[in-house]
């Protein structure tokens, strides 16, 4: 079993290999994240009941919470694949990491702007200093640090192993200022309402929520494959495996 | 010459008695010995120390001008002011942290000696604190007084600061470290940074509110001082590994 | 001989260059070590790479036989290096820089200080600081690091920079009695050494591929 796995994550690190596994699923996790991301709007935006507070507004949340969750597991994601090739020297690693950051910050953004828009009619503003909003902001900071830290460095080397240890003190960090941002909330505006924390949302409302987090999921696993293809091509441009591709192409 | 043509064996043997005698009493020794070299540097600069404080100052007085004198009104943001314009000059002195070691080539040599350069990087910002973080501590109860603190916040805001500044300048270390070996830094040291001190800063500010309202500090003091802690175990670690990256170019 | 410090297949690549690769060498107890080759051939990569500073390499490292990753400590112990940067702290006297250099191996001796600054011809100058220095007195103060730190192993990057001919003279003599004694020295220098011990070059830079020869 432990042999099968270190076999498994031995192959994990070379890039040819990555290259052609993932050539293999992409048209797979594609194809789900369109179907389960086209179901969940239809299924949210016209079956779901309306909410017997804030009305058709609160539909918002198929796009804020996918979009959050996704903002901080990226985060996680992009941490581990940074200490992997931190500690293994593993290439692939690196360049997953690597390609975690822009999607992050672009779903950490989205989740923001909808929140705003969903701040309009529910607080009558733009911009609230909730907890969880300023939570988001600070994580899109730190994604903003990781990706200004990745393109300073000259060597791509030494941009990943920079960028990991920067999102390892994150991932350390973000427990904390969490915590402290949601005491500091309650410390300011005491038990206001909360966006997503609704007492208990019927099944009609939470099934399509899941179906868009799963889709948003098979979304950025695309996404992701996608980049980190491009990268390992950039990356191994002089190596023979490459080179065959190229003169196959043309 | 202690390497001549000796056998192997016998000069393993050699090594190793001389590492139990020695191996953690040098850590120790090489951490004091760079600490007395950075505080001679500081000490031969003097005029460097003054910096830090008078941004504190110049940027706590700011307030006033920009917002309002009305000491009612400046009581109530006194707290925020003070700690936000402390951590800013903390992080404004950090920049330069390793940036003559590394344009000399003493960085090269700390990181080739034979010590964890955890160790080294403690000592660093050990001077750092010593000549930033303590004569901030010691100035802001003056500041306070032209910001209008009510008087119960005083000890508190001692207090919250000396636990606080040596957590900025440990977790800036890292931010330094990460940046050393770059040709433009810029601000960018300050944007990696920035977003860490957040706790520091929620905790501190409110335990002075706390402290000015009557309220118990005692928690905010605990959770203060185990970020202190827990940023004094992981945070020379994390600059040792940076500063590696970093003398890689 | 006692072998001191082999390479096992080295190769190092930098920005997308290949600097050299398949490189093998041995250096054993009394020898010295010439790494040659033009500018940007990647003597400093080697020599950096050889002091443990640049991870980044293919191939293995051997200290006495044994990985140099396996105790990584002893082979730091028996290590000196001097880089393109001598480490001297500008607003410190020769006295204080070594006073520091020497916390990091052994006991505080200022005698010891004194004498090894004696050695590179800085009798006077002990208590002044070191901007009123030239630059040929910085190199000679880090070059007094070669009397207060025993180890075995010298690895030195352009130890002549900057240095006049009487003080080449002496440093060449150094390295000799160092090699004599049964130490080893690695270097890169442009200048052309006259050493009465055997050299050895490693001649980076001439092919694609670096190869190993005997001088």
């Amino acid at each position: 079993m432990w042999k099968t796995f270190v076999a498994w994550f031995h192959r994990m690190g070379s890039p040819k290999w990555f290259y052609e596994i993932s050539g293999r699923w992409i048209p797979w996790f594609a194809a789900a994240a369109v179907l389960l991301i086209a179901v969940g709007t239809v299924w949210g935006l016209a079956f779901a009941p309306a909410d017997y507070q804030q009305g058709n507004s609160f539909r918002i949340i198929y796009i804020h919470v996918p979009a959050a969750i996704l903002a901080q597991s990226i985060f996680f994601l992009m941490a581990i694949a940074g200490g992997i090739g931190l500690i293994w020297k593993m290439k692939v690693a690196d360049m997953v990491a690597k390609s975690c950051a822009p999607f992050g910050a672009t779903m950490t953004f989205i989740a923001l702007f909808t929140g705003a828009i969903w701040g309009k009619p529910t607080w009558g503003a733009w911009w609230v200093w909730d907890a969880r909003l300023t939570s988001m902001l600070i994580l899109l900071f730190l994604y903003f640090g990781v990706i200004a830290l990745q393109s300073a460095f000259d060597s791509k080397q030494s941009a990943a192993r920079a960028s990991a240890i920067l999102s390892l003190v994150g991932i350390v960090n973000i427990p904390i200022i969490k915590y402290s941002v949601e005491w500091w909330n309650t410390l300011h505006q005491p038990a206001t309402f909360k966006l997503t924390e609704k007492p208990a949302m019927p099944a009609e409302m939470w099934m399509p929520l899941l179906v868009m987090v799963v889709g948003f999921y098979c979304l950025f696993a695309v996404i992701l494959m996608l980049r980190t293809r491009n990268e390992i091509l950039e990356r191994e441009k002089r190596t023979h495996w490459v080179q065959g591709l190229l003169s196959k192409e043309s | 010459m202690m390497n001549d043509a000796t056998p192997r064996l016998a000069q393993k043997k050699q090594h190793i008695i001389r590492r139990e005698e020695g191996m953690q009493v040098s850590s120790w020794h090489a951490f004091t010995g760079t600490l007395k070299r950075d505080l001679l540097l500081v000490f031969r600069r003097r005029s460097d120390v003054v910096n830090p404080l008078l941004f504190f100052s110049i940027a706590v007085t700011l307030f006033p001008l920009g917002i309002s004198p009305e000491p009612d009104f400046l009581a109530q943001i006194a707290a925020g002011v003070l700690w936000v314009s402390a951590l800013l000059a903390t992080l404004l002195s950090l920049d330069s942290l390793f940036q003559q070691d590394m344009a000399d080539g003493s960085l090269e040599q700390l990181v080739i000696s034979p010590h964890p350069l955890a160790v080294m990087v403690l000592a660093k910002v050990l001077v750092h604190w010593l000549v930033t973080g303590l004569p901030l501590t010691l100035l802001a109860p003056m500041l306070a007084v032209m910001m209008f603190l009510p008087e119960e916040g005083y000890s508190t805001l001692f207090l919250t600061l000396l636990l606080g500044t040596p957590t900025l300048s440990l977790v800036g270390a890292i931010g330094a470290a990460l940046t050393v070996g770059l040709r433009r830094t810029g601000v960018l040291m300050t944007l990696l940074i920035l977003p860490l001190y957040i706790p520091v800063l929620i905790f501190g500010t409110g335990a002075v509110v706390s402290a000015v309202n009557g309220m118990a500090v005692a928690g905010h003091l605990a959770i203060m001082g185990a970020m202190l802690m827990t940023a004094l175990v992981m945070a020379p670690l994390a600059a040792g590994a940076a500063l590696r990256i970093s003398l890689n170019g | 001989m006692q072998e001191l410090l082999s390479g096992q297949n080295l190769a190092c690549e930098r920005d997308d260059r290949l600097l050299f690769s398949k490189l093998d060498f041995k250096l054993h107890c009394g020898e010295v070590l010439q790494i040659a080759g033009p500018n940007g051939s990647g003597k400093t990569s080697l020599l950096r790479i050889l002091a443990g500073l640049l991870p980044d390499f293919d191939g293995t490292l051997f200290f006495q036989g044994k990985p140099v990753q396996s105790d990584s400590d002893h082979f730091r112990e028996n290590l000196l290096f001097i880089g393109h940067q001598p480490g001297i702290k500008l607003n410190l006297t020769p006295e204080e820089n070594l006073r520091w250099y020497q916390s990091l191996y052994h006991p505080a001796d200022t005698d010891q200080i004194y004498q090894a600054l004696a050695q590179v011809k800085l009798t006077g100058f002990e208590d002044v600081p070191c901007y009123t220095l030239s630059a040929g007195q910085h190199r000679r103060v880090a070059l007094a690091r070669l009397f207060l730190h025993a180890a075995p192993l010298w690895i030195l990057d352009e130890p002549f920079t900057a240095i006049d001919q009487g003080g080449v003279k002496e440093i060449e003599q150094l390295i000799a009695d160092h090699a004599q004694q049964g130490g080893s020295v690695i270097l890169t220098t442009h200048h052309n050494l006259s050493l009465p011990v055997e050299l050895n070059v490693i001649q980076l830079g001439q092919s694609h591929q670096s190869e190993t020869e005997q001088a």
